[in-house]
């Protein structure tokens, strides 16, 4: 029985990762063809790919978008979070809804609805456009996480605060949220991984400049190729830099 | 420094329910205030109108003479200690002490000295650089009497700052919150449901009930000479005898109609108002002294409830003629 269950882990974890081992086995590939049979290791690849200016510009791209997106959504999830948590009226809980709701919503229809309206007012596409897009996704995300890690202690903190005479934003910037460095963190760098490979809202709202997986699909269409593997396992590699810092510098201190 | 306090005819509202019911009390600069009361009396609710974090709906308070209505709680020349520390622990405790200090824009070196200062004056000095959950419980609560008094306020509010602690570091705290109220001369406005320590800190106590004050004055003249029925049995354990133009079920005693209360430490066998004899049902050792349960034989089916000498031990059943030393009667 013991045997069989460490089976199971192996097969479980080669279901999840074989996918991501062949991705990044094959970015390596010396051939034109990322598909079997190996034909030996080569760099040339990740050279090709970091030598290609419209894949760095849209790496970029990406890294700014996902910052810059981030961060607005986490002040504004933040501050949400810390008005609902404080106020007691008849329509919190609707508010409360209302603000987690984008959730359920499927990206593409998100995406089409910004379409929409940004046409209407004649907003043209840009990186922008496509930020405004991931506030809307993570925005739920960065409330959720902010308003689940506040609590009773942190109020009673926030009234000594008051009471030694601080205004209400040095209350906020000064006790609320470094009391919950840690959950914000962890919001921050979650919304940051969510954006950083978002595709269907970065595909619909941007135009000339692109975000990375935007740029890598236009790749695909060209057809397979060991950069577009190279891509990815970049991609890969950011993402699993990002889950690990988390990991490390906020997790772990929270236990 | 220091500033008087004058409540008066507040009356606060939550809905239905009556909180505060027309309190009016003037606290002297300098005094040491303690507001007793079971849960729910009002008394933490009295405290925060003080403190500026609830608005009364009737009545008004003046600090220093000054009218504080519509005065938020950082511009009130109060600071508050709470029951549960509410320290901030992302900062060190100097950091803690001086927060108040930073936000009226006081430098960062002179804030220091005085954060310092203020830690050595709770008997901390030197652990300026811990962190609060480094601390136990008790140094906690020091550490934030540090910090509401680190301000200067003229006036400090304690809302039960001692009733997490343990018995033994409670009676300790509170030697050295009135010695440290002493050394600083601020009007303390302390909150508390535990009589002993009501008694063993306040210059007065303000006994409350069902948002109103039943009683309030010296904690001698409190216990001793309680003003109502309330008030004699919050202070303490207390035997009840009503009296009907003029007999007890302990036949004339020479005492006016109401209810006659005596303490169980004023029963002895020395009393001058003789109870008469009394059999012993149950005695159990306290101590300090001997807890017995006594009926009296005139009326078998009352228990008095007595304090004897800590080495007398009557046998159950033995009959003592016992009298009263002090006794207050009531209106029942």
């Amino acid at each position: 029985m013991r045997v069989l269950s460490w089976v199971y882990l192996a097969a479980a974890y080669a279901f999840v990762f074989l996918p991501v081992v062949v991705l990044v086995a094959f970015s390596f590939q010396d051939g034109r063809l990322p598909v079997p049979p190996f034909q030996g290791v080569t760099l040339d690849w990740y050279a090709a790919v970091l030598g290609d200016r419209d894949l760095v510009a849209a790496l970029v791209n990406s890294a700014m978008v996902a910052t810059v997106s981030s961060l607005v959504a986490l002040v504004l999830g933040f501050l949400a979070a810390h008005a609902l948590a404080r106020v007691r009226l008849p329509g919190t809980m609707l508010l409360r809804g209302m603000l987690i709701a984008p959730m359920t919503v499927s990206y593409l229809i998100i995406a089409l609805g910004l379409l929409a309206l940004f046409n209407q007012m004649g907003v043209r596409l840009s990186l922008w456009t496509a930020g405004i897009g991931h506030v809307v996704i993570n925005l739920p995300l960065c409330f959720a996480i902010s308003y689940a890690a506040m609590g009773d202690h942190q109020k009673s903190a926030e009234r000594a605060a008051r009471d030694l005479g601080a205004p209400e934003w040095k209350v906020l910037f000064l006790v609320s949220a470094p009391m919950l460095a840690a959950p914000l963190a962890a919001a921050f760098f979650l919304s940051v991984t969510f954006s950083w490979d978002e595709f269907i809202i970065a595909f619909l709202l941007t135009r000339f400049d692109v975000t990375l997986p935007v740029e890598i699909w236009s790749m695909l269409k060209s057809g397979l190729s060991p950069a577009t593997n190279a891509v990815g396992s970049l991609v890969f590699l950011v993402s699993v830099t990002l889950v690990v810092v988390l990991e490390i510098f906020v997790f772990r201190r929270v236990k | 420094m220091t500033a008087g306090v004058s409540i008066a005819k507040v009356t606060q509202r939550y809905g239905t329910a009556l909180a505060l019911d027309g309190v009016s009390l003037d606290i002297a600069a300098g005094e040491f205030v303690v507001l007793l009361g079971p849960s729910g009396c009002g008394k933490t609710t009295l405290l925060n109108i003080i403190g500026g974090f609830a608005e009364p709906s009737e009545g008004r308070v003046l600090i220093g003479g000054r009218d504080m209505t519509g005065v938020a709680p950082k511009n009130r020349p109060t600071t508050t200690v709470f029951q549960d520390y509410a320290l901030f622990p992302h900062m060190t405790l100097a950091e803690n002490v001086a927060f108040g200090l930073r936000m009226r824009g006081i430098g960062r070196m002179a804030r220091e000295a005085k954060a310092n200062d203020m830690l050595a004056l709770v008997g901390l000095g030197g652990r300026g650089a811990f962190r609060p959950h480094e601390l136990s419980g008790g140094q906690r609560q020091r550490v934030a009497l540090a910090r509401a008094l680190a301000v200067e306020p003229d006036v400090l509010l304690l809302d039960e700052p001692l009733g997490a602690l343990d018995l033994k570091l409670r009676r300790a705290m509170q030697d050295e919150l009135k010695d440290i109220q002493r050394r600083v001369g601020t009007t303390f406005v302390h909150v508390t449901h535990d009589q002993e320590e009501a008694m063993a800190i306040a210059d007065r106590i303000v006994v409350m009930n069902g948002g109103r004050i039943e009683d309030e004055g010296p904690p001698q003249q409190v216990y001793l000479r309680p003003r109502t029925l309330f008030s004699a049995a919050f202070m303490g354990e207390i035997n009840r005898i009503p009296v009907k133009d003029g007999v007890s079920r302990l036949g004339v005693l020479g005492v006016p109609d109401g209810c006659l209360c005596i303490r169980p430490e004023a029963i002895s066998e020395r009393g001058s108002l003789r109870l008469g004899p009394c059999r012993v049902e149950e005695t159990t050792f306290f101590g300090t002294y001997l807890r017995a349960r006594v009926s009296p034989v005139r009326a078998p089916d009352l228990r008095l409830v007595v304090h004897l000498p800590q080495r007398s031990a009557p046998e159950v059943g033995t009959v003592l003629d016992l009298g009263a030393e002090t006794h207050v009667v009531l209106e029942a």
